[in-house]
């Protein structure tokens, strides 16, 4: 990803769009004609997607918004009539009573009994009638899951899907109490190991092919087939290969039963027990929106949020996965004082009364770009009353053509917004390392990162006279710390973070932090107080209004404005 | 009408409370005598008055609950988590296998709690564990008696549950789909 600025697109007036009046349960409601397909193109407009705007659910399995559309399942079926057009003439025929006359669907060999149209897969058309609700509809339905249920094995109790399965939602909802099925049930491989990360049993597949289409149309790896024929129908990697691509997990998030499941949330928890806490993902400057599942302060899991202006429905298997260090048992626990433990109040009265009296210039901050935009507003403005020079640490790897940035840092765009970096970042490292060796620089502040990997060895660190340190796992940094703060991990405070490309997206609290551990922007906000350089803040909204009021880019930007899915700001 | 209860002031003699302690005395020489003989209220009625005797529970009664095996000795329990969810006082905590722990000790079943415990000190023996149990693998049972010298003491462990819980012979689902899956790994399919 480039690191020059980008403006955003100039907003442009949406053209009007064209409507069609149709009914749906006999109300009548006016939808778009046309309207996007998964990737964003302009199609007609489905029955599904207008009982849908009529607030009307359709059962469905195969259907998905983000993917291509299969009509394979069938749970969608719906009965539904077109208004009667008189051949001769081409106008629509009209009751006695002057409304329109309907022809309901019907199988054309036998006119009494009615036709159901799959409505994820069938295009509205105006005065068209749609009956989500009606008899037939629901007949239709039933024989769909009666005939999904026939091979299924029903161990639910045993399966990881259990509590989020559309087959058990949908069977409660539309299916039979009771099977009618007395033949023994066709037998498919179980735990079948599919790839590194996934897991495959294949009698509770229902062939709803979503994990199909989302591996070979979205991330580009033509990797699952169905094989065998019939009742025998199986889902399986080409011979010979593994699925392994680095989004094989949103696979498991589509299945809509418990075909699909995660080898490493396998048996973990019941998903029901799960607190899910709006949050972002912190691998890469992209930004995924996630929701982590966690229960009495443990993370059990992350998974991807919608946000069609990030990360569609999908992330990155490397993110999903990169959530055991919040839990590690080494996290810092402890405030410590050169080497002894201490307290809060303590360690930051003598931080703040050694700030005050360092000398303009003496001092040097070094923050991380993986800190929340306040904790950096924070920084700064202690590096504005200090004359202190500021940097943060850069992290690069590979981009994909998908979700990955090359930027590993969640927050590179706020370390730039905020001041504490160039646009590019690290730049400042070497002055500050020069700084330290010819004894200018006295003082170092480390956010978050270890600077002995930057530049900064352990011998450099030594000649500081005054190394304050707050992190959240314990490295060569903090083991030469004179005062060490235990800081939180994202999960355990909230925040926001701006994405490469300029998203503020808020993260909220899923944990809480580990021992003594406070969340950074709290006591940066003590510190700035005491120092005369930034309000006293007690709630992080009051903290991010004021910083959205003094940082440019920012500018209009509120907490309360930023909603579950963020805004988008200059970069 | 009030009838008024004549409640007279006691007695200098009563008031020393020596009557009453030597009453006391009495019951207590009384009932050391018998004792000392072998003899007690219980023998007396045949049955027995608790704790001497035991109370006889009927068959419905809702005791502790506890696990049980199957007649092949494995844990029947899958640590589908149904009883700790449905649990009112919050008694039951399950720790799932997660994905390192070793196979069940049934085959085809996948899955058995690592730890499965219950506080006896929180349990209100409603029986919903055993209501929702999809296993059949928690039954109240009869015991009532539940004491312990500590509160620990009291936390029954999975080792310490099925002990208690024994054997319930009943249908064994898991096995019976593995039998069937295996009679249908020949061709053409034995469906009779």
């Amino acid at each position: 990803m480039s690191n020059a600025p980008t403006t955003a697109p100039a907003p442009t007036a949406p053209p009007p769009v064209e409507k069609i009046r149709i009914k749906v349960d006999g109300r009548e409601i006016d939808v778009p004609k046309m309207m996007p397909d998964w990737q964003g193109k302009l199609v007609p407009t489905t029955m599904l997607q207008a009982c849908q705007i009529a607030a009307q659910e359709v059962p469905h399995y195969c259907y998905h918004p983000k993917l291509p559309i299969a009509g394979n399942c069938r749970m969608c079926l719906v009965e539904f009539g077109t208004p009667v057009m008189d051949p001769a003439t081409k106008k629509p025929v009209v009751n006695e009573d002057g409304s329109p006359k309907i022809a309901r669907s019907v199988l054309p060999y036998e006119p009494g009994t009615p036709r159901g149209a799959i409505a994820c897969a069938t295009p509205i058309s105006p005065g068209m009638e749609i009956y989500p609700s009606s008899p037939a509809t629901k007949q239709m339905r039933e024989a769909v899951l009666e005939s999904l249920l026939i091979n299924h094995p029903l161990d639910c109790p045993i399966c990881d899907q259990a509590g989020e399965c559309k087959l058990q939602e949908y069977s409660v909802q539309h299916g039979q109490a009771a099977s009618r099925f007395v033949e023994p049930k066709v037998h498919k491989p179980k735990a079948v190991d599919l790839g590194p990360r996934i897991v495959l049993d294949d009698e509770r597949c229902v062939l709803c092919t979503r994990c199909i289409r989302f591996t070979r149309d979205v991330a580009g790896d033509d990797a699952l087939g169905i094989v065998n024929r019939g009742s025998y129908n199986t889902i399986s990697a080409a011979p010979g290969k593994q699925f392994d691509n680095n989004y094989t997990l949103n696979t498991v998030d589509i299945c809509p039963v418990g075909a699909l499941t995660s080898k490493d949330f396998r048996f973990k928890m019941r998903v029901w027990f799960l607190k899910e806490t709006k949050s972002v993902c912190t691998s890469c400057s992209t930004g995924c929106n996630i929701t982590i599942g966690s229960r009495e302060n443990v993370i059990h899991r992350y998974e991807p949020r919608d946000n069609d202006a990030v990360n569609a429905s999908w992330m990155c298997d490397a993110g999903r996965l990169n959530y055991t260090w919040v839990g590690r048992a080494d996290r810092l626990q402890e405030v410590r004082v050169r080497g002894e433990r201490s307290t809060w109040p303590v360690a930051l009265a003598q931080i703040t009364e050694h700030l005050r009296q360092a000398a303009e210039g003496s001092v040097a901050i070094i923050a991380s770009a993986r800190q929340t935009t306040e904790e950096l507003y924070l920084l700064r403005r202690l590096a504005v009353r200090l004359g202190a020079i500021t940097d943060a640490v850069e992290r690069e790897g590979e981009a994909d053509r998908l979700l990955v940035s090359a930027d590993r840092n969640p927050n590179s765009q706020g370390a730039r917004l905020t001041g504490i970096a160039y646009t590019e970042i690290g730049i400042s490292i070497p002055t500050i390392a020069d700084g330290i060796r010819a004894g200018r620089i006295r003082t170092l502040v480390v956010f978050g990162e270890d600077v002995t990997k930057v530049g900064i060895d352990a011998a450099l660190l030594a000649k500081v006279e005054t190394l304050i340190v707050s992190d959240i796992l314990p490295n060569a940094t903090t083991a030469a710390a004179h005062y060490l703060l235990p800081g939180c991990a994202h999960a355990e405070k909230r925040g926001t973070f701006i994405n490469g490309k300029g998203r503020v997206q808020k993260f909220m609290k899923a944990v809480e932090p580990r021992g003594d551990a406070r969340p950074e922007w709290e006591f940066l906000a003590e510190v700035a107080k005491a120092l005369g350089t930034a309000d006293g803040f007690t709630t992080i909204e009051g903290l991010f209004n004021r910083m959205a009021s003094e940082v440019p880019a920012l500018a209009g930007v509120e907490w309360s404005k930023l909603g579950d899915t963020g805004v988008t700001v200059p970069v | 009408m009030t009838k008024v209860v004549d409640r007279s002031p006691l007695n200098f003699y009563e008031r020393t409370y020596l009557p009453a302690l030597v009453e006391g005395f009495k019951v207590t020489a009384r009932h050391f005598v018998r004792s000392v003989k072998g003899e007690n209220t219980a023998t007396d009625l045949g049955d027995g008055y608790y704790p001497e005797v035991p109370w006889r529970v009927e068959g419905g009664y809702r005791g502790a609950p506890y696990l049980v095996r199957d007649q092949e000795g494995a844990t029947k329990c899958v640590s589908c988590q149904l009883c700790e969810f449905i649990c009112p006082p919050k008694a039951i905590k399950i720790t799932p296998p997660g994905p390192e722990a070793g196979p069940a000790d049934r085959p085809n079943a996948e899955k058995m709690p690592r730890e499965f415990e219950i506080n006896m000190l929180r349990c209100i023996f409603c029986g919903l564990c055993q209501e929702v149990c999809p296993e059949e693998a928690i039954f109240l049972q009869q015991h009532y008696s539940l004491s312990g010298l500590s509160r620990e003491e009291m936390i029954y462990n999975k080792e310490k549950l099925l002990k208690l819980g024994g054997v319930h012979a009943g249908i064994q689902k898991w096995k019976h789909k593995l039998e069937e899956a295996k009679e249908q790994e020949s061709f053409p399919v034995n469906v009779g």
